[in-house]
C-alpha cells in the first residue's frame, strides 16, 4: 500500500471530515472527529488492509498520517 | 456460628480458573469450605491457582473449551458437583463496521457457546446434583451498558443472560438454579490487554469517576456474589442478573 492509498483509506474511516482535509502531514489527533471510535476504526482498517496490528500507544506516538504510515511499514 | 453462606460439603467447578475472576472465585469459594474443581487451558497457571486454595481435595482438569473434544474431556472427568461457575471469557474490541465472521466466531465460541454447551453436557451426564447452582459471569456490558468497540463482547455477554433465563425456567423443576453475575469494570489481566488502546492514566481519569462508590471492583467483589449464589442463602433465587458494579449503572 502506497502512502497515497494509505491516506485515502485513513480518510475513509471518517464520516464528517471531508477527504480533502487528509494530507501526508495532517495532524490527525487535532481533527474534531478524532475520538476513541475513529481511533479504533483506524486500528481495524490497518489490521484489515495491511495485516499489521498497531496499538493506541502507536497512534498517540505519531503526529502526522505519514508518521503513522512509516510506523506501520516498520512493523 | 450461623452462616447461611457456607459452602461446606459442596463441590464446585470453576472454568477460566487460571487467572482473573476465575482464579479469585476459586480462592474465595475454597475459603468458604467448598471443594473446587479448577479448569483452564494452562496447567502451569492452574497449578499456581491450586496452591492458593484453602483446604484440600481440590483438583485440576486441564481442558480447552473452544472445541468439542476439550468440552467432552472436562465433562467426562468432572466429579459430581453442586455448582458450576462459568468464568472463562475473552475480550475483543472492534468497531461495528469492521466486524468479521472470524472475530464473531472466536468471541462467541469462548464467551457464549462453550459455557452453554458445558452446561448442557454436565446436565446430560448427570454431573450436577439435585439443587445445584449454575452461575455465568456475564457483564453489565450487554444487558445494561456498552461502549465504543464493545458491541461483539456485549452481544456474547447479553446472550448469557438470555440463556440463563431459559435454563432457569427449564431446570427449576429439578431444583437447579441458574443466575448470572454482571460485574462492572474489574481490572484483571484480560482487561489490561483489551484496554491497551488507551493509556492507563487516561483510562483511570475517564472511568473511575463513573463509579459512585469511588473505586474499581476487585475479583473478590465478584467472588462474594458467587458465594451467595452458590450457597443455600440464595436457594429461592433463580433467573436473575446480580449486578456488582460499584453503582456504575446508576449514572
Amino acid at each position: 500500500m502506497t502512502l497515497d492509498e494509505f491516506i485515502v483509506a485513513f480518510a475513509a474511516e471518517f464520516n464528517d471530515t471531508p477527504a480533502e482535509m487528509f494530507k501526508a502531514d495532517t495532524d490527525y489527533k487535532a481533527l474534531d472527529e478524532w475520538n476513541s471510535l475513529t481511533a479504533l476504526s483506524v486500528i481495524s482498517m490497518i489490521d484489515d488492509e495491511i495485516g499489521i496490528t498497531i496499538t493506541g500507544a502507536d497512534l498517540r506516538s505519531c503526529k502526522s498520517i505519514e508518521d503513522l504510515y512509516s510506523l506501520v511499514l516498520a512493523k | 456460628m450461623f452462616n447461611p453462606f457456607s459452602l461446606e460439603g459442596k463441590c464446585v467447578l470453576v472454568t477460566g480458573a487460571s487467572s482473573g475472576i476465575g482464579r479469585g472465585v476459586a480462592i474465595q469459594c475454597s475459603k468458604m469450605g467448598a471443594q473446587i474443581v479448577i479448569s483452564g487451558r494452562n496447567v502451569l497457571r492452574l497449578n499456581e491457582t491450586l496452591k492458593l486454595l484453602s483446604g484440600e481435595r481440590h483438583q485440576i482438569i486441564c481442558a480447552d473449551l473452544s472445541n468439542q473434544e476439550g468440552l467432552d474431556s472436562l465433562i467426562d472427568q468432572c466429579p459430581p458437583i453442586h455448582g458450576v461457575v462459568h468464568c472463562a471469557g475473552i475480550p475483543k474490541i472492534c468497531d461495528v463496521k469492521h466486524i468479521k465472521r472470524d472475530l464473531l466466531n472466536e468471541i462467541a465460541n469462548i464467551n457464549e457457546i462453550a459455557p452453554i454447551l458445558l452446561t448442557s453436557g454436565l446436565l446430560k451426564k448427570k454431573k450436577l446434583q439435585k439443587g445445584s447452582s449454575i452461575i455465568f459471569i456475564a457483564s453489565i456490558s450487554g444487558i445494561c451498558v456498552s461502549n465504543v468497540g464493545e458491541s461483539p463482547y456485549s452481544a456474547t455477554k447479553g446472550a448469557l443472560s438470555g440463556f440463563a433465563k431459559g435454563a432457569a425456567f427449564e431446570l427449576a423443576a429439578q431444583g437447579t438454579r441458574v443466575n448470572t453475575i454482571c460485574p462492572g469494570l474489574v481490572p484483571t489481566d484480560i482487561l489490561k490487554l483489551s484496554n491497551e488502546l488507551f493509556s492507563e492514566q487516561q483510562l483511570k481519569d475517564s472511568t473511575i469517576g463513573k463509579y459512585p462508590l469511588k473505586r474499581y471492583g476487585t475479583v473478590e467483589d465478584v467472588a462474594n456474589g458467587v458465594i451467595y449464589l452458590l450457597s443455600d442463602a440464595s436457594s429461592w433465587v433463580t433467573g436473575t442478573n446480580l449486578i456488582i458494579d460499584g453503582g456504575y449503572t446508576l449514572n
